[in-house]
């Protein structure tokens, strides 16, 4: 790092989003430095605003926003009175973004190549054939398989992982002096996240680019950055040090962030021998169409314990639990709920059938009719399953209401627009709740969430299940959930269960190899981690590469 | 001509280029006029140029030789018009930003302009159609005696006016604006009975193809696809020709086939739509809670899926309806609609054409047909700005 001037200097960025015809503050001024070289990791929950600052340092504002106060210089020039020209001339040049979902921000009707040499053409650096070559040995960098034909196919011909590295190098096309990614492995499997990761830290060393890093993974935030800036509601918390971040937080609100992963259960006793299972999956295939996706899966699902699905997409999780719910008829095998088969369609199954299984959803979003109140929602299984009416069926709700810890007289009236992501996803329990099962799916239900909201509906799952023994099939990709809640975890792959065992059992090694690779992508909240890792395995043998290897 | 023509478009060119240049003078070098590209400062000096020849023709208009004035009669009323309507509907907003709900005085606030006038033009018509007696001086059909027929719209003697009769009478002496009330109570509630039809059908076969889907949904496209196929106003036309037959063997009146037709013709559209929007409802997480936990099928429909597919079948209501009443107007025109005596505006159009020939030398007299003309213009244009306001606030889009 030199002394001379900062790349980037923003000094008391307001900016203001418009809803409801009044201008609503996002960022309540602001300062950001960042040096020639650096990476600056943003963090904070939903609504933070980090997204928003990531843009203004672009002089870049979404529609609906603007920035009502402050300045913005990248490299000494001003980016907020600049002319368009100028600013035309920077941006995709010497400043460029990597966008969160890289299949929704490429254009599939063109080959990744002919986007990729897109920006260096229109601004003049390279001519076609250089930066095709140029393109091939940046795919190379970043480790995509085959770079010399990768960039001649289309977007949906790659992988995620795939399609984000190839997003990291058209930015690098230009060799940039800044990039911005925002969340660019939030929809990532962990083993394809840290192929990516890997990639983006080598080529922005390599090039000594300065990048800002938004995320709301602090793990994630200790591999990539050299200072981490924590943003709350638009205003800034504390900015550190990478290392003094992680070791020293001073801020209170730094310290929950850091205290979220330490959420743990303790053990139960084991279950007894001779106990009849609450749900039982026996030897279950099943097929979309013709195409087999679950291959003889069986486990056992107890009362009051809670088992853990895990595995990648594509793993064959959510179908097992489509088959449990009976939305999926499995080709061969059988579902018991308490020691009787279940019918595989849920046409076919008694009303007392489908309200001992209930299910709640990842999102919480489409899981709950947008023009229904939470009263009228929570109420329709009450009436439905228990045929309470009236004042009976009121009372039930709000005690519901009060067992997910929402005061009923505020929320009952209220549609789901009205609440955040953590509330709505406590009504989906209530919905749950409310037809008093023995046994409910919790389909990746903290996955959308903010790390301390996450922590907060695991907390809830969890005393429930104490008050009303229920079970749980939990499934998730987030091993780190795993560890919080799960009694027995079963871990998929390819349709097939690889392992299952008591949790414990399943985190003591030694595991089946994938076992093994799954958790030890995961990234820790050592801001070495990446780097050992990388030297103890090699980079050849992490993450899909090593999948594909099995 | 060609050549001033091209001197104009030049000298419009080099006028753009001073505009801008003097804007950023003049400003400081402002961003506004610094980034402003040549098309932009070209379009501010066309624009320019365009509202100064309407100012002159408005004066034109306005002269006192008739030969001068006549030629631009109709942009004069055009203008005067537009100007009248804007007041109109910029004082109906300040009123509904005044009085009414917390609710209504918000929405009025947020509301453009143009929805505003749609929904003003709205009200009139409905408050004409639903209490046309009380406003028609004389009735649709009656012939006062003793009136010449012919009489020219405007109540001006000296041009072959009656003030008596401000709109004047039809060719069998007849007041045309009686004709015109009634005319909206028979065109407008034809029109929107046929549409609730076809709403009701269109929109119950669509969300039960969408939800039942398989051998259902596919009968029912294709039975749809097989309807559009026929191109719409012919086939009303074919199958009306073969009403008006069976419609005196029946004794139902024929008004109730058109009703029926139009609304199965049109229903195809209406189930194209509801269909799509329902399909999209339907793969929602909260439907496929709803299934497991076992609802019917009428919950599933009535209470999970149509509140959520109101915005945009509201929406196609609104523009359905101008299609539909369009239809009867065409139809009645075509004389198999709406059936004399009955007031209709397609018919009064058609019964009326022939005088739009003096419009060169007698505006007046042209106006005649045109009277029922814009009136089904004026509502198509008000009903197609408040459906674009409703999609645009159920879009959610900013600005």
């Amino acid at each position: 790092m030199t002394d001379e001037t900062p790349l980037v200097k923003i000094r008391g960025i307001k900016l203001e989003g418009r809803s409801d015809e009044t201008w609503n503050p996002i960022i309540n001024g602001v300062d950001l430095t960042l040096a020639r070289g650096e990476v600056l990791g943003l963090i904070g929950e939903s609504g933070a605003g980090k997204s928003t600052l990531g843009l203004a340092a672009m002089g870049y504002t979404r529609d609906g926003v603007r920035i009502s106060d402050g300045t913005v210089e990248f490299d000494g020039i001003d980016l907020l009175t600049a002319s368009a020209a100028t600013k035309r001339d920077l941006l995709g040049k010497r400043i460029a973004y990597v966008a969160q979902s890289a299949a929704a921000s490429f254009n599939p009707a063109h080959k990744l190549m002919d986007q990729h040499v897109e920006g260096p053409v229109q601004h003049g650096v390279n001519d076609r054939g250089s930066s095709e070559e140029d393109g091939i040995e940046l795919y190379r960098k970043l480790r995509l398989p085959n770079p010399d034909e990768i960039g001649f196919r289309y977007p949906h011909q790659v992988s995620g992982g795939q399609l984000q590295r190839a997003m990291t190098a058209m930015a690098m096309s230009c060799r940039p002096d800044l990039i911005i990614f925002d969340e660019p492995t939030t929809a990532l499997d962990v083993t394809t996240q840290i192929e990516v990761l890997a990639s983006i830290r080598d080529i922005v060393e390599q090039y000594n680019t300065a990048a800002i890093y938004i995320t709301h993974d602090l793990a994630v935030v200790a591999q990539m950055a050299d200072r981490i800036k924590v943003l709350l509601k638009g205003d800034e918390v504390e900015t550190a040090d990478t290392r003094t971040m992680l070791s020293a937080p001073t801020q209170e609100y730094t310290k929950s962030l850091w205290a979220v992963r330490s959420f743990e259960r303790p053990k139960k006793p084991g279950v007894s021998t001779g106990a009849v299972p609450v749900v039982s999956v026996q030897n279950v295939d099943a097929a979309y169409g013709k195409v087999p996706v679950l291959f003889d899966v069986s486990f056992d699902m107890h009362s009051g314990r809670t088992v853990a699905v895990v595995g990648e997409s594509g793993s064959g999780k959510s179908t097992t639990a489509r088959c449990i719910t009976g939305l999926l008829p499995p080709t061969a095998g059988q579902i018991m709920l308490d020691g009787e088969v279940l019918p595989a369609d849920y046409r076919k199954r008694s009303k007392d059938q489908l309200r001992q299984v209930q299910m709640i959803y990842q999102m919480a979003d489409t899981a709950l009719n947008p023009r229904m109140s939470i009263g009228q929602i929570i109420a329709r299984p009450v009436q439905f399953y228990l045929g309470l009416t009236g004042a009976a069926k009121r009372k039930r709700v709000d005690a519901l209401l009060e067992q997910i810890e929402l005061e009923p007289s505020e929320y009952y009236n209220r549609l789901p627009s009205e609440l955040s992501g953590g509330q709505k996803q406590r009504i989906g329990i209530a919905r749950a709740l409310a037809a008093e099962p023995k046994f409910i799916i919790c389909d990746e239900v903290t996955s959308a969430l903010d790390q301390l909201v996450a922590e907060g509906i695991l907390r809830l799952l969890a005393r429930l299940q104490d008050d009303l023994s229920l079970s749980y099939m939990f499934i998730t990709h987030d091993l780190a959930t795993v560890r919080a809640i799960a009694d027995e975890v079963v871990v998929m792959k390819d349709g097939r269960v690889i392992e299952q065992g008591d949790k414990e059992e399943m985190f003591r090694p030694p595991h089946h190899a994938y076992t093994d690779l799954l958790l030890s992508s995961v990234p820790e909240m050592d801001p070495d981690w990446l780097t050992n890792l990388l030297t103890e395995r090699g980079v050849d043998n992490i993450g899909d590469a090593a999948v594909d290897k099995m | 001509m060609i050549l001033w023509i091209i001197a104009a478009l030049v000298g419009m060119g080099a006028l753009a280029w001073g505009f801008r240049f003097a804007g950023q003078a003049a400003t400081g070098n402002a961003p506004k006029f610094r980034d402003m590209p040549y098309g932009v400062a070209y379009g501010y000096v066309l624009g320019a140029v365009v509202l100064l020849w309407l100012i002159w023709a408005y004066m034109q208009g306005r002269s006192s030789d008739p030969a001068i004035a006549n030629k631009f009669f109709f942009l004069r009323i055009a203008i005067e018009g537009f100007i009248i309507f804007a007041i109109a509907a910029w004082l109906f907003r300040l009123l509904g930003c005044a009085v009414g709900t917390a609710w209504s005085r918000k929405m009025f606030r947020s509301m453009p302009l143009t929805a505003s006038f749609g929904i003003l033009t709205i009200l009139i018509y409905a408050i004409l159609a639903i209490f046309a007696p009380a406003f028609a001086p004389y009735g649709q059909e009656q012939i006062i005696p003793g009136v010449a027929a012919n009489i020219v719209p405007g109540g001006d003697v000296a041009l072959g006016g009656n003030p008596e009769f401000p709109l004047g009478t039809d060719q069998i002496g007849r007041d045309i604006m009686s004709r015109l009330i009634y005319g909206a109570q028979n065109t407008v509630g034809i029109a929107f009975a046929t549409t609730l039809l076809a709403f009701l059908l269109g929109g119950t076969f669509g969300f039960l193809a969408a939800t039942l889907g398989g051998w259902l949904d596919q009968i029912l496209s294709r039975l749809v696809d097989v309807l559009m196929a026929i191109p719409s106003l012919i086939f009303a036309l074919l199958l009306m020709t073969i009403a008006s037959v069976w419609a005196p063997q029946l004794g139902i009146p024929l008004t109730v086939f058109m009703v029926v037709i139009i609304a199965v013709i049109d229903s195809t559209r209406v189930f194209r739509l509801a269909r799509a929007v329902g399909q999209n409802i339907v793969v929602m997480d909260y439907i496929e809670a709803a299934k497991l936990r076992g609802e019917g099928l009428g919950y599933l429909v009535f209470k999970e899926i149509l509140p959520n597919a109101t915005a945009p079948l509201l929406a196609e209501f609104g523009l359905r309806f101008c299609f539909v009443f369009l239809t009867i107007a065409a139809l009645s025109f075509l004389g198999v609609g709406i059936q004399p005596p009955l007031a209709d505006w397609g018919t009064m159009v058609r019964d009326l054409g022939g005088f739009v020939n003096y419009a060169q030398f007698a505006p007046l007299a042209a106006t005649a047909p045109l009277l029922a003309a814009g009136a089904i213009a004026l509502l198509t244009v008000a009903v197609n700005f408040v459906v674009d306001w409703m999609l645009h606030k159920s879009s959610g889009l900013k600005e």
